[in-house]
């Protein structure tokens, strides 16, 4: 591991012989890695992978058959384990990343581009999520933000005529405003009365459901001439048209969304808005007495973060599904939150979460279907990593790596021990039985 | 003092000799009369009157069924003509908004009989501008029951947050807790050939996951907002997987149906209408009003409630008094989940349904709003629970026998409904000071 190398060549030299230097370097290091939140973050994927493991071998039929004679021959136990976990979690891989057993060069490295696809929507709105958490707000309400975007957009995108250029901005514009209306409604909320936007936001999730539901039921609205609560497909010149031709679903939806990473860091680490957004986070009297708006910069960053939520679910549906459903956001509104959090509500951070749970999505598609792994154990994967990586004590409690004791270089790392500290010596071990 | 006392010198009388609050006395007169209910209470009576009242069909008439078949004492039908009837209750609701403007110039304070008398009369009106002309009976006793059955698990859910928030734990995961029981129960039920034993399997699953969340927020210090929505994704997870994997493999042995019996307590369920609806139900309702009822005494007067609430509004002076404020918060947390945990039951052995997937729809998100709506006060919880019941019932029926009004917006109503409270519009709602704040030392 490169981090490693680095940290032990960057080490200080500490005094004493030459022994003694060598093991405090060691000592150094290996505290320093654990320090990494990538460090923690690959632990705490390789955990989540082990517990998906132990759900799959629990629950496979050829495994518990061979349980039956396991102290005759516990050998077939563990081959059968073995390759019962190499199945799934090679198809996993090959519908991710790279299939090598494809036929075709084509259909090889047609997974990757099928995460990136699932990418797109969840990194948007995972950005729209991250713009809240940054801000000290905790915006629930992806989910309703997306399917508001979403139904804008498509309503655009099939009830208009417009040429084909005009016709997706307007689409994609529609999206983001419909996303942004509805974030706007909690941040407003909160602005004017200090209503909690957890709330809020989680109510908006649920009329945003029935709307939808009660829209596909109107005449005026589908389009489509049939009773089915399924709206009209999307015009030709309102898609996200595809990047890589025919045999590939990779729409421009990609570029929008590495254009949104880039806007989303732009305007949160160099802009004087994005200041205020995080200067609200940290400290909300000391934003005031700088003489912030807090309450219009509370309700911005619930617009901006509902319209980034609204962009991604007009780009899902722009992109990949052309037709609106009542099951048109599906769990994205969940997994964007998922997302954010792994990405530690950094913009670089969250792209690449998005893109890990989009390769988690289009590689659980393939393990389903070859080794008839439910999909469901994706959902079991993301929580169990997000879990974790918030709780990176766990994790170091887990690999038996050294908590950050001693190297407590700022005084914020050194308050933090100190609460662990008062904390261990406070509680005597209810988490054991819990654990379990 | 003379005996000649005007009503004025009274009051003024009374407020000096309450010795302890008399300036607040004085802010409550000084402050600006709130006009926000009365106008409230004069734009929805005429709603019911122009709404209501003319948009029923002249000469129509709205059938109300009281019994069902099995009752005991069967009443009969009753005839209602619609806008005869709607008028009549429309100008009911005018005259108590006339009310509530009059006392409300004079400050007079109104009792909770206004409010309640009040949405019932609006509730009817609706109900017979719905059902006008419609040639269907509205089957009050199964609008009732339903609003009942559709409210336990809410009421379970709403307990649950309470105890959690009250000792100042933040619990989104009640979605969670509720699908985790009544994936257990299904599963305890039907491989016991029981449904008794999934009852008593329920609280701890729901126990289980109110442990993981108290366990990442008290020693961890994890936001608790946070690990309410990633434990939700993954009981979903896992039980989806589960239920894809193991139950279906063999439901016969891991998911079958099991029902919990109904046990109509004699004489009380003979009585009419509310009879069968109250008392005609299985034990798992009856530990609902058990629960209830106790959470109601516990909470405000007992010492486990009185610690409960010190932990959850300040707990920094708890624990200088000597409570153990993690221990506190992990025992009521954890036991929070094992009454979630049994309302999950509700959807599996309460109704005699097998699990399946994310079968809790959604329900837990709907029982923390009426937690909020109630104020954190089991009392008020439980009236909230049975309001978003009740308007689901209504959407029900009404869709049953065919409405103007479209049956989503009765269903999105318990949300806007809890919107407006938070937003201060239905009182000021305050939670637990101290509420999703890791204690630390």
């Amino acid at each position: 591991m490169s981090t490693e190398k680095k940290n032990n060549d960057d080490a200080p030299a500490a005094p004493g012989g030459a022994l003694k230097e060598a093991e405090s370097r060691l000592h150094y290091a290996v505290r320093e890695l654990s320090q990494s939140s990538w460090v923690i973050t690959l632990l705490s994927v390789v955990v989540a992978l082990v517990v998906g493991a132990l759900l799959i071998l629990a629950t496979n039929p050829q495994v518990q058959a061979t349980t039956g004679y396991f102290f005759a021959q516990p050998g077939d136990f563990f081959l059968t384990s073995f390759e019962v976990i190499r199945d799934a979690y090679s198809a996993l891989f090959r519908g991710a990343v790279y299939d090598w057993q494809a036929a075709t060069p084509d259909r090889a490295i047609r997974p990757i581009t099928e995460t990136l696809v699932n990418a797109v929507p969840l990194i948007l709105a995972g950005l729209g999520i991250a713009i809240g958490f940054r801000s000290g707000m905790l915006n629930i309400g992806g989910q309703g933000q997306i399917i508001l975007g979403a139904t804008c957009a498509a309503f655009i995108g099939y009830a208009f005529n417009l040429p084909v250029g005009a016709h997706l901005l307007l689409a994609l514009v529609g999206g983001a405003l419909g996303g942004a209306i509805w974030g706007g409604i909690a941040g407003v909320l909160k602005a004017k009365t200090g209503a909690n936007e957890v709330i809020v936001t989680i109510m908006l999730n649920n009329i945003a459901l029935y709307l939808l539901a009660w829209l596909l039921r109107q005449q005026w609205f589908v389009q489509t001439g049939s009773n089915q609560p399924i709206a009209a497909p999307v015009e030709d010149s309102a898609r996200l048209f595809g990047l890589l031709g025919t045999g590939f679903r990779l729409h421009a939806g990609i570029l929008l969304a590495i254009a949104a990473t880039v806007f989303v860091w732009w305007l949160l680490e160099r802009s004087t808005l994005g200041f205020e957004f995080r200067a609200i986070g940290e400290n909300p009297d000391a934003a005031r007495t700088a003489g912030i708006n807090v309450p219009k910069a509370t309700a911005l960053v619930l617009i901006i973060g509902g319209g980034l939520c609204g962009l991604g679910g007009a780009a899902h549906l722009l992109g990949t599904e052309y037709r609106l459903g009542a099951g048109i956001a599906g769990t994205l509104g969940f997994d964007a939150i998922t997302v954010a959090l792994l990405g530690r509500s950094k913009p670089l951070g969250t792209f690449l979460a998005g893109v890990l749970f989009g390769g988690l999505r289009a590689g659980g598609v393939l393990m389903q279907a070859q080794t008839g792994t439910p999909i469901d154990i994706v959902l079991v994967l993301q929580s169990v990593i997000v879990l974790l990586i918030a709780a990176p004590p766990l994790v170091r409690a887990i690999f038996f790596l050294p908590n950050p004791d001693g190297t407590a270089k700022s005084p914020r790392r050194r308050r933090l021990k100190d609460q662990q500290a008062a904390e261990a010596a406070q509680e005597p071990a209810p988490t054991q039985e819990v654990t379990k | 003092m003379s005996d000649q006392h005007t009503p004025e010198q009274v009051t003024d009388a009374e407020t000096t000799a309450v010795h302890a609050e008399p300036r607040q006395e004085a802010e409550a007169r000084l402050q600006p009369i709130k006009w926000k209910f009365p106008i409230t209470y004069a734009l929805l009576a005429l709603l019911s009157l122009s709404a209501f009242t003319f948009l029923s069909p002249t000469g129509a008439v709205t059938q109300f069924r009281l019994a069902t078949g099995s009752d005991f004492v069967a009443l009969p039908a009753v005839n209602v003509p619609s806008f005869a009837g709607a008028l009549v209750l429309s100008l009911l609701q005018l005259a108590m908004a006339a009310l509530a403007i009059y006392c409300a110039a004079r400050r007079i304070k109104l009792g909770v009989w206004l409010p309640m008398l009040f949405g019932l009369f609006f509730v009817l009106a609706f109900l017979i501008y719905a059902g006008a002309g419609r040639g269907a009976f509205i089957p009050v006793v199964t609008l009732l029951a339903g609003a009942l059955m559709l409210s336990v698990p809410l009421i379970f859910g709403a307990m649950c947050g309470l105890v959690g928030e009250r000792s100042g734990i933040i619990n989104i995961a009640i979605e969670g807790q509720l699908l985790a029981g009544a994936f257990l129960a299904a599963v305890a039920a039907s491989f016991f050939t029981s449904a008794y034993v999934g009852l008593l399997a329920a609280p701890f699953a729901g126990a289980a996951v109110g442990g993981l969340l108290v366990w990442f927020a008290v020693k961890y210090h994890v936001n608790q907002i946070i690990v309410g929505v990633v434990l939700n994704v993954l009981v979903i997870g896992l039980t989806s997987f589960l239920y894809s994997t193991v139950l279906t493999q063999n439901s016969e042995l891991w998911n079958a149906r099991q029902q919990l019996p109904r046990l109509p307590i004699p004489g009380l369920s003979q009585i009419p209408i509310i009879g069968p609806v109250l008392f005609n139900q299985t034990i798992l309702v009856y530990l609902m009003y058990v629960i209830v009822f106790a959470l109601h005494i516990l909470v405000f007067k007992s010492r486990w409630g009185l610690r409960m609430r010190a932990v959850g509004e300040h707990p920094k002076a708890a624990d200088t008094v000597g409570i153990n404020v993690p221990r506190t918060r992990i025992f009521n947390t954890v036991l929070a989940g094992g009454i979630a945990g049994l309302g999950g039951a509700y959807f599996t052995v309460g109704q005699g349904l097998a699990f399946g997937q994310e079968m809790s729809a959604g329900q837990g998100f709907i029982a923390l709003a009426a937690m909020i709506l109630g104020r954190w006060n089991p009392k008020g919880a439980l009236l909230a629970a049975l309001l978003f019941g009740f308007s689901t019932s209504v959407g029900q029926v009404l869709s049953t026998i065919g409405t103007p009004v479209p049956s989503e917006m009765l269903l999105m109503l318990p949300y806007v409904i809890t919107i407006f409270a938070v937003a201060g519009f239905v009182g000021r709602v305050r939670p637990p000071a101290a509420e999703g704040v890791p204690y630390i030392k």
